[in-house]
């Protein structure tokens, strides 16, 4: 899950993690009189996507009038699929240099990592291309945690001069903060070095881990929803997996893995899957909601029912689906594919109440529905 | 590690619906498993089996080399540092949606103690012929046959496909490693790699991937390596790009986790990648014939019996 700035902010101030004064505001007027309590200021776009200075998304305004008008432009603009409805009203700071940093999980270690460099402003890659020694990696042993010692071995020889213990300290706190609210991601890029020699955050961005929603709740109301379609939004209430894509050959499987190999062989022979949509886990009881989910996509004009039943019982899916395709009636051909746990029961069902003679491969189904679907 | 016969096996969480389904039918395959653990019901029986109030208790009472997990996601953390603890040689974790800073410090601990761990979010560990641990369906004869076929993959329900399909072409499986579908697991694809080709009874291998992280361009350094052939297939070639494709570490982030990726890392190591999961059992078939008449002395017979 990801926050917009003015949340990442307001959550790093209250882990010790100084940031820029500043106010959020959805109209110019609200702009207009941050600017005129703060003085100059920043006015930024609130959007997940990246990149918003480049689509002029953030200004810069020296008066009150300057921040409306900046305001007045940049709220209403589309980033992405993301349409402006707030602004952050930042005070300037005086910048002496760009830092970065950044605590997030690392699969290679499989454990934390900290990383730091002494070119903020730019993608950690980038830097590291540019100049790999303005880089520091240190893998955390999550069990011993990350302590002030570690931050200063990590940043030795640095040059840093007096900001260094600041430094370790912001890094140290950075990492607890990471900890604490299960972030898969932690980042401040740019990390300002001010010319009175503190440390400010000037941008914030956090990444929940989903699988830790239901332990951070209050920080979770707070995260920005993820751009659904009607159909996925309808998919996400019933509990299931599902994602719409522009085909049309309708898609039932079991298990991540099948459904993604299932899309790919749709593609292989020619074909346009039209969702991904998988049933695996305990939502095999949901084969009935997950059918009627694919078949509400008008674009569908052929259905790969494709199960290989493990944990997930193919006659148990196969009863949900019998029974959505009795009540709804669909004009439109299906493939079955059905092996694995519950293979016999879930055949005598499909052949017995729909007629339909199940294939012996995936392969067979598949080149089936997208031969029916031209 | 293989799991076989010999190996006791312990079930945290043994009395929950999934937990009494699994282990009725773990026991049917021969899995030897030699109690449960639930802490409100420790002294109690389930399924004629002693019910523990932790792993560490169990361990006093009855040894055991692995344990599998059939507890949620945030009670997942807790329940392997008790395994942890007691000893356990191999923890199987099932749960999926487990808090990735619990799995990276359970895995933590379990490499100071010397622990293995297979998953989380895996669909468990097979033998055909002898037993299986978790929720693969161990006991089908159509999909599980004894032979000498290592099986790797992120998948259950791809897992399940590919079994299938050996086994109808004739080809047996020493065993099959789930090695789960989350970003950061245990037992990484190319751990299991090293376990088949360390293992006498297998003389190739399958690796089912998928999109995401670089387990598979890690796998294919150490394939690289090996003597025995490697076939592959990676699932998700046609997934879109910055969509979680319902595992937690099936997602192509920019340039990150592509397919053309993993499929270059690993044909680059000299391992067939296949369009399509039908094509390995043929893909196989051709690289054990090329194999044995490549080195005669050492082939063995390969199908099923």
């Amino acid at each position: 899950m990801n926050f917009e700035e003015h949340v990442a902010k307001a959550e790093f101030a209250a882990a010790g993690i100084p940031v820029p004064e500043g106010r959020v505001v959805t109209t110019p007027a609200e702009a207009e009189a941050a600017a005129r309590a703060l003085g100059p200021v920043a006015v930024k776009a609130q959007a997940p996507a990246g990149k918003r200075g480049k689509a002029g998304a953030i200004a810069l305004a020296e008066s009150p009038a300057e921040a409306a008008a900046a305001a007045r432009r940049i709220l209403g603009m589309t980033l992405g699929a993301h349409r402006i409805k707030r602004l952050l009203v930042e005070k300037r700071i005086a910048i002496a240099r760009e830092l970065y940093a950044a605590v997030l999980n690392d699969p290679a270690s499989q454990g934390p990592l900290v990383l730091f460099s002494t070119l903020g402003g730019m993608d950690i890659e980038e830097a590291a291309a540019r100049d790999p020694q303005s880089v520091r990696r240190h893998p955390v042993d999550i069990l011993a945690g990350f302590a002030a010692k570690d931050a200063e071995t990590m940043l030795g020889g640095l040059d840093l001069g007096p900001a260094q213990a600041l430094l370790a300290d912001l890094l140290v706190r950075l990492y607890a903060f990471y900890r604490a609210r299960d972030a898969e991601l932690v980042e401040i890029n740019p990390l300002a070095l001010t010319r009175s020699g503190t440390l400010v955050a000037l941008d914030g961005k956090l990444a929940l881990d989903d699988g830790a929603l239901a332990r951070q709740e209050s920080l979770a109301k707070q995260g920005l929803a993820e751009p659904l379609t009607g159909l996925e939004a309808r998919g996400r209430a019933a509990g299931l997996r599902f994602i719409e894509l522009d085909g049309d050959i309708g898609i039932l499987a079991n298990g991540a893995g099948l459904t993604m190999t299932t899309m790919d062989a749709v593609r292989h022979y020619g074909g346009r899957p039209a969702n991904f949509l998988e049933i695996g886990g305990d939502a095999y009881t949901r084969a009935k909601p997950a059918l009627e989910l694919v078949l509400a996509n008008p674009n569908v004009r052929s259905l790969v029912v494709n199960f290989c039943g493990a944990f997930a019982r193919t006659d148990v899916m196969a009863e949900g689906v019998v029974t959505a395709w009795e009540e709804l009636r669909p004009k439109i051909p299906v493939f079955f594919s059905i092996h694995g746990t519950g293979e016999e029961e879930a055949v005598r069902l499909v052949k017995g109440r729909l007629g339909v003679e199940p294939f012996d491969s995936m392969d067979d189904a598949v080149e089936g529905a997208v031969r029916a679907a031209r | 590690m293989i799991v076989r016969r010999i190996h006791r096996v312990l079930v945290q969480g043994i009395t929950g619906r999934q937990g009494t389904f699994w282990t009725e039918k773990m026991i049917e395959c021969g899995t030897r498993v030699v109690g449960g653990v639930n802490p409100k019901k420790a002294g109690e029986t389930h399924l004629g089996l002693p019910v523990f109030a932790s792993a560490v208790e169990a361990a006093k009472a009855v040894g055991f080399d692995v344990v599998v997990q059939f507890v949620p996601p945030l009670g997942a953390r807790a329940a392997a540092l008790d395994a942890i603890d007691a000893g356990a040689r191999l923890l199987v974790m099932l749960t999926e949606h487990i808090p990735v800073q619990d799995v990276m410090y359970f895995l933590a601990a379990a490499r100071n103690s010397g622990t293995a761990v297979v998953g989380p979010n895996t669909a468990g560990l097979v033998t055909p012929g002898e037993c299986f641990v978790g929720i693969m369906p161990g006991f089908n004869r159509n999909v599980f046959r004894p032979g000498r076929v290592g099986v790797i993959s992120r998948s259950g329900s791809l897992g399940t496909l590919v079994c299938l399909d050996l086994t109808r072409a004739g080809l047996g499986q020493s065993a099959f490693i789930g090695v789960g579908g989350d970003a950061i697991v245990g037992t990484t694809s190319r751990d299991a790699l090293e376990i088949f080709a360390r293992d006498p009874g297998t003389d190739a291998v399958v690796l089912v991937g998928e999109i995401g992280g670089a387990a598979e361009e890690t796998a294919a350094e150490y394939a690289a390596t090996m003597t025995k052939p490697v076939v592959a297939f990676i699932a998700g070639r046609a997934a879109p790009v910055g969509k979680r494709m319902g595992h937690a570490g099936a997602i192509v982030l920019g340039a990150r986790g592509t397919y053309d990726s993993k499929r270059h890392a690993l044909e680059q190591a000299g391992v067939e990648v296949l369009d399509l999961p039908s094509g390995l059992a043929p893909a196989l078939t051709k690289a054990l014939a090329r194999a044995a008449r490549a080195n005669p002395q050492s082939a063995r017979q390969s199908k099923s019996g």
